[in-house]
């Protein structure tokens, strides 16, 4: 009895203290910024994020936004290479940036009193980037040893990188993120001041600030210092859609590795399609933890795989995907491992879930959103994510949503989309080393 | 939102986990209390009402340490099985219990301990404590359960071993420590694994996972008395027992050079260049971490990322660091560059190394190095998960619960002197162990 008081009124407190306030701010020239104040640490994030990735490039210059990402960080006229970063860590901050297929983002956690910083130099490099031909040759190499890095000796992320082409074929979500070798080494320093000019600009950003400090205040300091930046023109508008897949597409990738390794894609709609919260519901049941449907049967009773996942991708700009993988076991074949995984996504859609399955589903994401809360960085985070898919108050009806999934949207959704017609797989075959 | 190895797609600018393993114990504003049960159990309690959530870690000294060789990644097993069975629930019920309520619940081994941690929502703190309680007291170790972990981690260790930088650890582990125990993977080798029995398992268990030879610290949305409440009812029964014995085992600390060439059908060579560092006791800890940092840990700010990625493009990352841990640990920089650029590469790491032990840092990077390392505090235990984590280590490396001002004076009160003396004491440019993953035929390593 004395539990279930307590949870009616966690119930009636959640929504209330969960869901940070986020205030929205909008400055002539078309720069948005969103303040989420959290006052339990002096502590507070920056971010800025530009709506420019992979999918913005052009062909033959495949990796450019990404090579962008790694020239910002190279200096303007008043503040030399490095240097933003040096001055973060010097007050104990951090400091970084990434690309992905749909944006480029900044940002900077440090103590709340050093906000100042961040937005003096975030405001430097929107307009003054040297953009030196030098460095840029010199950067281009990092990027090509990253490449080796992360993609050309892993094979597990060699055959990501192809499935993904092979899974997109009119759509620019073909490209990798990185950039193919032969693209990177031809981007030069007219293309990246091109790309620069088009996308960074304050029309095509949005700022997100979190953590300790006074949003009046912070708006305006804002406004000083990046008002008086004009907005663009000359962004390309993405009009390629994905034509619909009519039959499986198949590819293997041949090199030298220890396990085979399975990749199956399907494409999906993304945020905040009407089915989206039912595909992240159906993630979770087949995918999330050890009691989860793929563990539990690929794993765990038939000792087919030493892992397995699933994971609903949504949150793209255009269709993105539902995604498999799962690493044989020594000495088990794929192919057994393939029709493992076939085998629960046809039962899913047969039989409707369990109410308590689902609902064991909806209480993984809520706590993993709750939980994420705790930090400053994912708070801003997450609201600038959803912002990029059109506006962060999406966030706020992202839990609602969740919460209303039902057994039968989870085999509808299911049924939808997960059929052989709409899927791409990758198989990884491993060749002794020849030496 | 989950985790998931496809978010690998998201590209960094910098990698950013700096080795912290050497300079993140600074206190901030956290205020905790210390007790010790009668069954002597040492708790740690900081309240924090931001949110609806409590976060746990428990440290138990049970690691590599307390293996024997023959049996090398017991600690681990241990660890991996707690919530695989026990007396009164099997492996599917306890996931499925933790699961359905959206917790976290996991342990894990290490070198010096073992680490168990539950991350669950306020509401349902009751449910979480009472299966954490479980897997720590009484998991059973069954047969099947122990016969499928452990054909698990022989596929996982066969699967890393496309990694590069997998190898390269592991070869450069088993060369600087020799037969210590820190020269093992903390999962053992198939070999071993094969020779751990359920009787391992629980003659392990019995021993080292006693109230007296642990840790619990507790932050987040918790009053003293809620607390006080569950550990009554839940850790009470934890009966105290003899505390074993922690042997000190002898490292082999004569100097050597060598170097170990691997082959693999790569496009990068993985380097690895370091040998024997500190223990995390040695007073001259906090020289070591500025020096380091001006070294090889600052990031951009380090001499290392300058040179090798700022000025040559050799690579995208260049780090070095120290583990310092119970008993001496390792220095080492690690890089990976195209194969052809694998000598130019190395010799610029040793040049670094070698510049530091000769000549005196500069005003700004001293004082760079002590701004960043005093200023970060806070950063670092910014959730109520990274303050749990912390106060378990605090406690376990005896740093004392008044460390946050203890470290900023320590730090501040660094020379550069005191750069040069250690630089010159720990790090050598001549006697070192190198490790090269690569195509060898097209590195040719000159050394």
């Amino acid at each position: 009895m004395k539990k279930f008081v307590l949870l009616i009124i966690l119930i009636l407190v959640l929504p209330l203290s969960l869901n940070a306030e986020v205030k929205e701010y909008k400055l002539d020239n078309g720069l948005k910024v969103l303040v989420i104040e959290d006052h339990k640490a002096p502590l507070a994030t920056f971010q800025i994020w530009y709506r420019v990735g992979s999918r913005d490039e052009p062909a033959g210059k495949n990796g450019i936004s990404h090579l962008l990402e790694h020239m910002m960080f190279k200096g303007t006229p008043k503040y030399g290479s490095k240097e933003f970063s040096k001055m973060v860590k010097k007050k104990g901050g951090v400091d970084n940036a990434f690309t992905t297929k749909d944006y480029t983002m900044y940002y900077q956690t440090l103590a709340s009193d050093r906000i100042d910083i961040s937005i003096e130099l975030e405001a430097d490099r929107m307009q003054n980037l040297i953009l030196d031909p030098k460095e840029v040759i010199a950067e281009r190499d990092v990027v090509m040893e990253e490449r080796r890095m992360r993609y050309d000796d892993d094979p597990q992320n060699s055959l990501y990188e192809e499935v993904l082409a092979a899974a997109f074929k009119s759509h620019p979500y073909h490209w990798p993120v990185i950039g193919w070798m032969s693209d990177i080494s031809s981007i030069e320093r007219e293309g990246l001041l091109s790309h620069y000019k088009a996308y960074y600009s304050p029309d095509n950003a949005v700022i997100v600030v979190s953590g300790d400090v006074q949003a009046d205040e912070i708006i305006k300091k804002i406004t000083a210092a990046f008002g008086d930046i004009s907005p663009a023109s000359g962004r390309a508008v993405v009009t390629s859609k994905e034509t619909e897949q009519k039959g499986e597409r198949r590819i293997s990738l041949r090199r030298e590795a220890e396990l085979p390794y399975i990749i199956a894609l399907y494409h999906t709609p993304s945020f905040p399609h009407p089915d989206s919260y039912a595909l992240e519901v159906l993630g979770m049941v087949l995918s999330g933890g050890k009691s989860s449907r793929l563990y539990k049967s690929m794993v765990y009773e038939k000792k087919l795989a030493i892992g397995a996942s699933a994971d609903y991708s949504g949150f793209n700009k255009d269709p993105y995907l539902f995604l498999f993988d799962a690493t044989a076991a020594p000495g088990k074949d794929i192919k057994d491992v393939e029709n493992a995984l076939y085998v629960e996504i046809e039962k899913i859609k047969k039989e409707l879930p369990s109410e308590r399955e689902v609902q064991k589903a909806k209480n993984q994401i809520e706590a993993s959103f709750i939980m994420g809360q705790d930090s400053i960085y994912y708070q801003a985070q997450i609201a600038g994510m959803f912002e990029m898919l059109g506006s962060w108050k999406l966030k706020e009806d992202y839990m609602e949503n969740i919460k209303k999934v039902k057994p039968e949207d989870v085999t509808r959704v299911a049924k939808k989309y997960l059929h052989e017609d709409n899927r791409t797989v990758g198989i990884l075959i491993p060749t002794k080393n020849p030496k | 939102m989950k985790n998931s190895k496809f978010k690998k797609v998201i590209i960094s600018s910098i990698i950013f986990n700096f080795a912290l393993l050497l300079y993140n114990f600074p206190l901030y504003a956290l205020e905790a209390n210390k007790k010790i049960l009668p069954n002597g159990l040492t708790v740690l309690h900081s309240e924090k009402h931001n949110l609806p959530i409590v976060m746990i870690t428990m440290i138990v000294k049970a690691g590599v340490l307390d293996e024997p060789k023959e049996k090398a990644g017991l600690a681990y097993l241990t660890a991996e099985l707690l919530d695989e069975g026990t007396k009164s629930r099997k492996s599917s019920e306890i996931s499925e219990e933790i699961e359905f309520i959206g917790a976290g619940l996991g342990a894990s081994a290490g070198s010096d301990y073992t680490t168990i941690t539950l991350s669950v929502l306020k509401k349902d703190i009751e449910k979480g404590f009472e299966l954490f309680s479980d897997i720590l007291l009484n998991p059973v170790f069954p047969k099947e359960e122990l016969d499928r972990k452990r054909e698990l981690i022989k596929g996982s260790l066969k699967q890393r071993e496309e990694d590069p930088s997998f190898l390269a650890e592991r070869s450069f582990k088993k060369e600087a420590f020799g037969e210590h125990p820190y020269g093992r993977l903390v999962e053992g080798s198939t070999e071993t694994l094969s020779e751990i029995t359920r009787e391992d398992l629980l003659g392990f268990h019995l021993k080292y996972f006693i109230p007296n030879n642990a840790m619990l610290s507790v932050v987040g949305d918790l009053t003293p008395a809620e607390l006080n409440s569950l550990i009554k009812q839940y850790l009470y029964s934890w009966e105290i027992a003899e505390l074993p014995e922690r042997k000190i085992h002898p490292m082999n600390e004569e100097k050597t050079k060598k170097a170990v060439k691997i082959d693999k059908d790569v496009t990068q060579a993985t380097i690895i260049i370091g040998h024997l560092g500190i223990s995390r006791d040695n007073p001259d800890y906090y020289a070591v971490s500025v020096m380091n940092y001006i070294l090889g840990s600052g990031g951009f700010s380090s001499r290392l990322m300058q040179k090798i990625r700022d000025e040559l493009g050799l690579a995208y990352d260049v780090r070095s660091f120290f583990t310092a841990s119970k008993e001496k640990g390792l220095f080492q920089a690690e890089v990976q560059t195209k194969n052809e650029s694998a000598n130019t590469t190395t010799e610029e790491i040793l040049k670094q190394i070698e510049k530091i032990r000769r000549e005196e840092v500069s005003d700004e990077e001293l004082s760079g190095a002590k701004d960043y390392l005093t200023g970060s505090f806070p950063r670092r235990l910014d959730t109520s998960r990274k303050m749990a984590d912390f106060l378990a280590t605090v406690e376990f490396y005896n740093l004392g619960l008044d460390y946050a001002e203890k470290y900023v004076s320590f730090i501040n009160a660094v020379t550069k002197e005191d750069v040069q003396r250690v630089a010159g004491k720990y790090l050598d440019a001549e006697n070192f162990v190198l490790i090269v993953v690569a195509n060898q035929k097209k590195a040719g390593i000159r050394y």
